[in-house]
């Protein structure tokens, strides 16, 4: 039971509070960018939940195993970047090959996704806060899985809401000085006080 | 068309400021401007990466194949962002603590390789650092200005110096996220007032002026609409 209430601690955690856009300025730029119209902001959000998952599956094994025990933890940075875009590539060619309807209406968005830096922050983060070199493997990795899972699912919410109000936002009448960027920041600020409200939630939930 | 040196050195700072103007590498900037202290830190950091970056990428420029030219960018930068993160973490320790994980992101800062794709690999050396220098002074200044807004109002200190009257009356929410939010679209309403709107509407960086521009298959362009 401890191990279910944990894992929806930490997916709760990284979709409400710690939510990757609204809160930790987390690829920011798709989020003002593909956030136009509703079917590409779904889209891309979904092609961010697979890739963060998958990334983190190959970048925590890589710390683990790899990079910590040779001393060479330093290099993270590079072999990270380098892991995740070959990885996006390499998803894109199988999709291609395998599943072309799942390329069909993904697939425009991979390429997007290796500068996303939401993508490379959360499997930073993962390994910063989940990794402990003494203890196993094993939890740290499922709990590294589900916070990206969370991040990603997050990235979807913060998109979709964003999505809905900008069709709005675009039928109103601003300043002249105020339209197209400004304007989305300021209701992006707006959407962001909105997740404010969700800092006591998972406490009083769980009482932790 | 020839640029002069100091156009192309002042031309990052105000005509094309990366952050006001072409909107790029808006994540660590909303994020870290809660103090001015980590707006200078990260200023330098992304000026120090940028100049080494674009000096490194145009003495490469005819060496690296078209084909494989964003990977070698990436290695190049990730490199760099990597001496950066060692010799914050050896001297400036508090730096470190405060910018966190948005000093290794700056591998994926969308400034880096967009100078990269859209100046180191068409100019000399010289050119190129001064492009990068003046980019990263335009970076760190309207970091600086957002980072003063924020903290002066947000926690009534400047630099960590306590201001009267509003030390005590201080928002706070304008060093928390929605804080980062308003205060970056009141800045760009700003600029678009003074300017006429003419520093952005004027402004062509199409789809040579995007990092994604490579990889990039769209026809129609979400990002220009986007900044117009």
């Amino acid at each position: 039971m401890d191990a279910v209430k944990n894992i929806i601690f930490i997916v709760m955690t990284a979709v409400l509070i710690n939510n990757y856009v609204l809160n930790q300025f987390l690829g920011i730029c798709p989020f003002l960018g593909v956030s136009k119209k509703l079917d590409q902001a779904a889209g891309m959000s979904v092609a961010v939940i697979f890739v963060m998952v998958l990334a983190t599956a190959v970048t925590y094994p890589i710390q683990y195993f790899l990079l910590n025990p040779k001393g060479m933890g330093y290099l993270q940075t590079i072999v990270f970047i380098l892991v995740i875009a070959a990885l996006v590539q390499l998803v894109e060619i199988v999709l291609k090959r395998y599943i072309p309807a799942l390329h069909a209406s993904l697939g425009v968005y991979l390429p997007l996704i290796t500068t996303n830096c939401a993508v490379l922050g959360v499997c930073i983060s993962n390994v910063d806060s989940y990794l402990v070199e003494t203890a196993a493997f094993g939890g740290g990795f499922v709990n590294a899985l589900f916070n990206s899972f969370g991040a990603g699912v997050g990235f979807l919410l913060a998109m979709v809401l964003f999505a809905g109000v900008r069709s709005k936002v675009e039928k109103a009448n601003p300043p002249e000085c105020f339209k197209g960027m400004p304007i989305t920041l300021i209701s992006a600020a707006i959407l962001s006080v909105s997740f404010m409200g969700f800092a006591g939630l998972v406490q009083n939930l769980f009482g932790n | 068309m020839k640029k002069s040196k100091l156009s192309i050195l002042t031309n990052g700072i105000i005509k094309e400021n990366p952050i006001l103007v072409l909107i790029l590498g808006t994540c660590p900037f909303l994020a870290v401007t809660t103090q001015a202290s980590n707006a200078i830190g990260m200023g330098a950091a992304v000026t120090f990466v940028l100049l080494c970056s674009n000096v490194m990428i145009s003495l490469l420029r005819n060496v690296i194949s078209d084909k494989v030219r964003i990977p070698c960018y990436i290695v190049v930068i990730a490199s760099f962002v990597t001496l950066v993160q060692m010799i914050v973490k050896a001297y400036v320790h508090e730096l470190d603590v405060a910018l966190g994980l948005y000093l290794p992101l700056i591998v994926v800062n969308c400034i880096i390789l967009g100078r990269a794709e859209m100046f180191a690999n068409k100019n000399g050396i010289v050119d190129s650092a001064l492009d990068a220098i003046g980019m990263g002074v335009g970076y760190t200044l309207a970091m600086l200005v957002m980072a003063s807004i924020r903290e002066i109002f947000g926690a009534g200190t400047w630099f960590g110096i306590k201001i009267p009257v509003l030390n005590t009356n201080n928002i706070s929410i304008m060093t928390m996220a929605p804080g980062g939010f308003a205060v970056f679209g009141l800045l760009i309403a700003i600029v678009n007032k003074v300017s006429h709107g003419k520093a952005i509407k004027k402004k062509e960086f199409g789809c040579a002026g995007c990092p994604s521009a490579a990889t990039c298959g769209q026809k129609e362009c979400d990002r220009e609409e986007a900044a117009a």
